[in-house]
């Protein structure tokens, strides 16, 4: 028998049995039924199933849970709660990025940890964050217009 | 061992999350965590006119889509319209997905309830305006019989009936059980344009807010109680079949359920996405090929160059052909257009419950009725037993007007007595795809005084409306595959279009975003610029020459050579191409500017677009579908490019399958002009408009004329000529 | 004897002497040569068991004892074609005078050994002869395995005879001339073939023993990480020192400090046979990374700790390309750091810096990181674009780890572009590959 895994997501101790090396994505999913966090292409070329670990933007699709223990978890359910989360949300909701909106989970999470670690994000900056975003609807032109707005609370 | 706040899925569903997020929903799509159910289309206490509007006695005004969102806006320029005939407040107005009907919500442009082809706005343009202006003017002659007086004197704004004269103001919701009894007048006069006061305006989505919290449900988040998930693997063979299977260690995986074996898929159903993976990874899967296995991609374009040497069906013929290709300066070239895959970020999945004697789905799907007749031949059940929960669609592209993903899902549920979410891997998504058929497209013409005197323009490629929508398949022409080839913009005095029908062997084809334009506006338009080089012109003086019976075309050309800088001095290896095209009843300019490094790689500098469709619902909408239609088209055009051999794809994920990145992504300015026309669509066009744009911008940047996509850049380091 | 005569014989004896000395210097040392001490023969060998299996299999039947070593030879990675059936053969191994098959090694009597007496097993084994009389080409490593001893080549025998004979015809050699004159290997089998049992020396431990019989006869290690000599045999004056194989370095595995083991602690070492990962000293990827999945993995701890004391002995090698340290932490911001090529620098944001991190260290698994490996150390690149071509699928008991194969919807120049960006922002020297350079890779890289 093994132990049940114990995480902590968006503030909240959860526990519940998985496998070690079970992707962090489908416990999300499939075991929290948290399904803001999107399954895309689960080898981490696409960014859909992008959450915070500690602040930071990881692919959850190739995260195992047993790497996660005892780690600051947030996902596209509870970034609204920080202050770039709400930035950045507010940002893709009035330059109205968002097309279907299935990769914007994963956009969201990657902004939202860009402007909490550079406030003030330049082109090369929003490149380096979000190139490993995928938006099939082809949303890139606003998500960076999106993220200069969030960052300076201007239109750009 | 189970620590506080231990989570299962059933308490998660019947607990306090559901309800406790039910208050902050604007949507009823939306009106539970995963919902279950759909809401059902309740009309008792309403006011139900058509089958479109719903008001209750609040004033909550229901407004039911006929056309499915997947992006492309469409929820909320269709309420747009519905409200703006209708008067309603825009406030108090929410959305609910139709059911499946075709009596009731049948797409005008094709007989059947799908979403697809640009038409959501076009085709259901008159009849929602006509829906939205009988129902005001019932709620109007309600307010007016309560208060005694003339309907000819009561006006409507903003969800109230107005009556100027005396001042009187009634809420929809006030006479909305009183509408419900009255008879419609009949040919109630929609709004002359310069009235309307929604319509136009670049209005928020409705379906956005949710989007950005992880709120919004797609097909692929539903979760029922006791559901267990399913992954698939369909026979890498098109057309092959399951031979041995061997799942004593696949039942051994931890969470995994049972092992469903099918007649040409395997799937293997798990408390969870990751047993069931583990559960196929550890799958002995012997497959029975079949004579598909021989296919290469190398037989397919054979096949298709031979079937396009003969002649074809003619689809128009104006002029004398022959006598105008005999004289004046020639010019022939064929263009070839590779499979596509449509790799929607959210991989095809469909959720089924079957029982004895119904069947219940949970999908986003582009062809709600069809996937309930489809799935009700697979179930077993009369179609009236099955029941489509529609969702919001990551993405459709025209993939989802198939049903196979729901069909295979019905087939894995029937073998148990649980719900079932069936996943496609994106491996299963992007090799089981329903491709974009490969294309080549022969033009032959002649110049004469520096214009062109005869056009021959022969399509050869997938019959897609044949097996979509047979009837629409007639006298051996795929109207899809001509569409622009048969309205191309310019003067041709001679003009002549043939369509030669080749199914290309073993890998099936359907609708991809841009449909048939996507080769009819790459043919033309590259052809077009090659032309231009040949009579000495600059290609947008040649295009302007030849555009003097087509106002629109010409004007969006004008303004997008201003807009762009077109004719500007550029650095060394960088070219403007334009584009020009009516499509989908819009009309569209585009440039791109490019630059082509020494060793072929491309950098994409700026993409000017303007655009003429006619009545934009919501400008804003009308942008961002340019936008993202561009950058559709163009990762097609730098990238895209599905191969087979020995009968299977060879490209399996986005590693191999490529996808134009942020990065990428230049600078993209989109003009909206104004038009008092009757909208055009808009979902599509500007996936037709970036590769040959991208194209010609290579052309004048290098000198290289390439007529292949994807666009080889092996061909366009330094020095290398076509 | 005429005058002539005595001059044409003095002629024919020096050219005979000059043929023989020039065999001698071409063919060096032989592998174990290196350890000088006292050889004896297995059977007189008292102070422990080099050959055969670890204590905890002795009583084992023949055919488990057989699958130890075959696992052990790592017979099965180079006999079977992936996604067919185990040991079936076909897979290519391409050269650059053609492509070489190999053969069906499951029981069946047409298309594989299933009509192999003992004797042709052993000839095939440590000879190099087919049954047919054939020669076999030194891809087959026979020259390794020569040192087995009897009883372990026909516990492999017998293992292989367990298995479902498998119809399956490897598809013909396509070698240009002079390559495809099989004769011509009898005389570099007469060379080059030590032809000889393993033979223990006195003067190591028991543990040395075993691992030189592990790492020489079995694990055939300098067939990967040995330079060639002229004669394309193994060149043992450098001993482990590193070469290209199939298109991947294999690193330096000698004592040095610098380049090879010297520094590596056992638990490192240990860890990275068994796991085929060890921190700081990244992941074993291609060739290497089956060889842990297919082998290495499945050795007895005690094996995996006999290698490494053989391992520590070899002389220690310089490989003067690679620096001296490698290269430490980059820094987080992709601003911070070497940022030059912005070809590869696009590249590597959209497509590698999920799991490489622009540190290199990777947010998702330690199995990730870059900082600290060869592959992004080694000025030639490599292993970098090769993994970057072709990808890897590692089996670890945390699971599969793998990275997509980018190389066909890359260009070369992208991939050059890529790999170049990555030496330079994770390694100590950047590299400098072209085009040209990929499109070798891809050609050197094994089906």
């Amino acid at each position: 028998m093994h132990m049940a895994t114990v995480l902590t997501i968006n503030g909240e101790t959860k526990s519940f049995d998985a496998p070690p090396e079970m992707p962090l994505l489908w416990v999300l999913r499939d075991i929290l039924g948290m399904t803001g966090t999107k399954f895309g292409c689960g080898i981490a070329q696409c960014g859909a199933c992008t959450v915070h670990v500690d602040g930071k933007a990881v692919r959850s699709c190739v995260l195992p849970v047993s790497a996660v223990e005892n780690r600051a978890i947030t996902t596209i359910e509870h970034v609204g709660s920080t202050p770039a989360g709400a930035k950045v949300q507010k940002a893709w909701l009035d330059l109205e990025v968002i097309q279907c909106g299935y990769c914007q989970s994963g956009q969201i999470m990657s902004a939202a940890a860009l402007l909490a670690a550079t406030p003030n994000p330049d082109d090369s900056d929003i490149d380096a964050a979000m190139a490993g975003n995928i938006c099939r609807c082809g949303t890139y032109v606003r998500i960076r217009e999106a993220v200069k707005q969030a960052a300076n609370g201007r239109q750009s | 061992m189970n620590a506080h706040n231990s989570v299962s899925r059933r308490s998660l569903l019947t607990g306090g999350l559901a309800t406790g997020l039910l208050l902050a929903f604007h949507l009823p799509l939306r009106a539970a965590v995963n919902e279950p159910s759909q809401p059902a289309d309740a009309t008792d206490g309403k006011f139900a006119p058509n089958a479109f509007i719903r008001i209750d006695e609040t004033g909550r005004t229901v407004l039911m889509m006929p056309q499915v969102e997947m992006g492309q806006g469409t929820y909320t320029s269709i309420s747009m319209i519905l409200a703006e005939e209708l008067d309603a407040d825009w406030a108090k107005v929410e959305v609910l997905h139709a059911p499946p009907d075709d009596k009731l919500y049948a797409n005008p442009a094709f007989g059947l309830q799908a979403t697809g082809g640009s038409t959501s706005i076009r085709a259901w343009w008159k009849p929602l305006r006509a829906a939205g202006a009988s129902a005001r003017a019932m709620l109007v002659q309600a307010a007016a019989a309560q208060w005694g007086v003339d309907p000819a004197g009561c006006t409507a704004s903003k969800g109230e009936v107005i009556h100027a004269a005396s001042g009187r103001k009634l809420g929809y919701g006030a006479v909305a059980l009183a509408a419900q009894g009255q008879t419609p007048p009949k040919d109630v006069p929609v709004k002359d344009p310069k009235d309307f006061v929604l319509i136009g305006q670049s209005l928020k989505r409705l379906d956005t807010p949710d989007k950005v919290n992880g709120k919004a449900v797609y097909g692929i988040d539903a979760i029922l109680p006791d559901m267990k998930i399913a992954v698939i693997a369909n026979c890498p063979v098109f057309g092959g079949k399951v031979g041995k299977v061997d799942d004593s260690a696949a039942v051994k995986v931890a969470g995994v359920r049972k092992v469903v074996v099918l007649d040409d898929a395997v799937a293997v159903i798990g408390d969870h996405m990751w047993a069931a993976k583990k559960g196929l990874e550890a799958l002995k899967i012997e497959w029975n090929e079949g004579a598909n296995a021989a296919i290469s991609t190398r037989d397919i374009w054979q096949n298709l160059r031979d079937a396009s040497a003969k002649d074809g069906v003619v689809a128009k013929s104006t002029g004398d052909i022959a006598k105008a290709l005999a004289s004046g300066d020639k010019f022939e070239a064929a263009y070839e257009l590779p499979f596509l895959a449509h790799a929607s970020m959210e991989p095809i999945n469909a959720t089924v419950r079957v029982t004895k004697d119904s069947c219940e789905i949970w999908t986003g799907t582009q062809i709600m009725t069809r996937v309930q007749s489809e799935a009700a031949k697979a179930a077993g059940v009369p179609v009236d037993k099955v029941i489509v929960n529609q969702h919001l669609l990551g993405g459709g592209f025209g993939r989802k007007l198939e049903p196979d993903m729901v069909v295979a899902a019905v087939k894995v549920a029937r073998q148990v007595d649980y719900p079932v979410k069936v996943i496609w891997t994106r491996e299963e998504d992007i090799q089981h795809d329903v491709y974009r058929p490969v294309y080549r497209d022969q033009i032959a013409a002649s110049l004469v005084d520096g214009k062109v005197s005869g056009w021959k323009y022969k399509v050869a490629g997938s019959a897609v409306l044949a097996r979509w929508l047979p009837p629409a398949f007639q006298k051996g022409i795929d109207i899809d595959a001509i569409d622009a080839a048969v309205d191309a913009p310019y003067d041709f005095d001679n003009f002549h279009v043939e369509y030669v029908r080749a199914e290309p062997p073993a890998v099936p084809t359907g609708f991809w975003r841009g449909v048939g334009p996507n080769n009819n506006v790459f043919a033309v338009e590259c052809a077009m610029d090659e032309l231009a080089r040949k009579a000495g012109k600059d290609p947008v003086e040649f295009r302007r020459s030849m555009l003097t019976k087509n106002p629109r075309a010409l004007a969006v050309l004008n303004l997008v050579a201003e807009k762009s800088g077109w004719g500007q001095p550029l650095p060394p290896r960088v070219g403007r191409g334009v584009c020009v095209q009516p499509s989908f009843a819009s009309f569209l300019a585009t440039v791109v500017e490019a630059e082509i490094d020494d060793i072929g790689e491309i950098t994409l500098r700026r993409i000017t677009s303007v655009v003429d469709t006619g009545i934009a619902v919501n400008p804003d909408t009308v942008k961002a579908q340019i936008e993202g239609g561009l950058i559709f088209g163009l990762t097609a055009a730098l990238y895209g490019e599905i191969t087979i051999e020995k009968g299977r794809v060879q490209q399996s994920n986005f590693h191999d399958y490529r996808m134009m990145r942020i990065n990428e992504t230049p600078k993209i300015e989109v003009i909206v002009v104004k038009s008092g026309e009757a909208p055009g669509g808009i979902g599509e066009a500007g996936v037709n408009a970036g590769p040959p744009a991208l194209r010609n911008a290579i052309l004048a940047a290098t000198g290289v004329t390439l007529r292949r996509l994807p666009i080889d850049r092996k061909l366009l380091a330094a020095g290398k000529k076509a | 004897m005429s005058g002539k005569m005595r001059i044409l014989t003095s002629l024919g004896v020096i050219a005979i002497v000059a043929v023989a000395l020039g065999l001698w210097i071409v063919r060096g040392p032989g592998p174990l040569d290196f350890a000088g001490g006292t050889k004896v023969t297995l059977a007189d060998y008292r102070a422990g068991k080099p050959s055969g299996v670890p204590a905890k299999l002795e009583k084992a039947s023949l055919v488990e004892r057989g699958e130890y070593i075959a696992k052990a030879a790592d017979c099965m990675v180079c006999h079977t074609k992936p996604g067919e059936k185990e040991y079936s053969g076909g897979l290519g191994f391409k050269l650059p005078f053609g492509t070489l098959y190999s053969t069906n090694i499951t029981p069946d009597k047409d298309t594989g050994i299933g009509n192999y007496s003992d004797q042709d097993f052993l000839n095939a084994v440590q000879h190099g002869k087919r049954r047919d009389g054939a020669r076999l080409y030194p891809a087959m490593p026979y020259t390794s395995y020569t040192f087995m001893t009897d009883e372990d080549v026909l516990a492999v025998k017998a293992y292989l005879f367990s298995l479902p004979p498998v119809r399956a015809k490897a598809p013909e050699n396509t070698l240009s001339f002079p390559f495809n004159q099989r004769w011509a290997m009898m005389v570099w089998s007469a060379v080059f073939n030590p032809d000889t049992r393993f033979a223990p020396d006195t003067s190591k431990s028991p543990e040395w023993n075993r691992g030189a019989y592990l790492v020489e006869a079995l694990a055939h290690c300098g067939e990967c990480h040995t330079p060639r000599n002229l004669g394309f045999a193994l060149d043992n004056r450098r001993k482990f020192a590193g070469a290209i194989t199939a298109g991947w370095r294999a690193f330096n595995i000698s004592s040095d400090k610098a380049t090879g083991l010297g520094n590596w602690s056992d638990k490192d070492l240990i860890s990275y046979l068994s796991l085929g990962h060890a921190p700081g000293h990244g992941s074993a990827s291609g060739p290497m990374g089956e060889a842990v999945d297919h082998s290495f993995s499945q050795f007895a701890p005690e094996d995996i700790r006999s290698i490494v004391a053989y391992l520590r002995s070899v002389p220690p090698q310089p490989s003067p390309d690679l620096p001296a340290t490698t290269a430490p932490v980059a820094p987080a911001s992709h601003k911070d750091g070497i940022t030059a090529d912005a070809r590869g620098k696009m590249l590597f944001a959209g497509a590698c810096a999920s799991c490489h991190g622009w540190s290199g260290e990777s947010p998702v698994s330690p199995m990730a990181t870059l900082t600290g490996t060869w592959a992004v150390n080694d000025p030639a690149a490599t292993n970098v674009a090769q993994i970057v071509l072709s990808g890897t699928k590692r089996h670890t008991p945390d699971g599969a780890l793998s990275m997509p194969a980018f190389g066909n919807a890359y260009t070369d120049d992208e991939i050059a572009a890529v790999a170049n960006y990555v030496t330079a922002r994770f390694g100590a020297k950047g590299s400098k590959l072209t085009a040209k350079d990929v499109a070798e890779l891809r050609e050197q890289t094994a089906e």
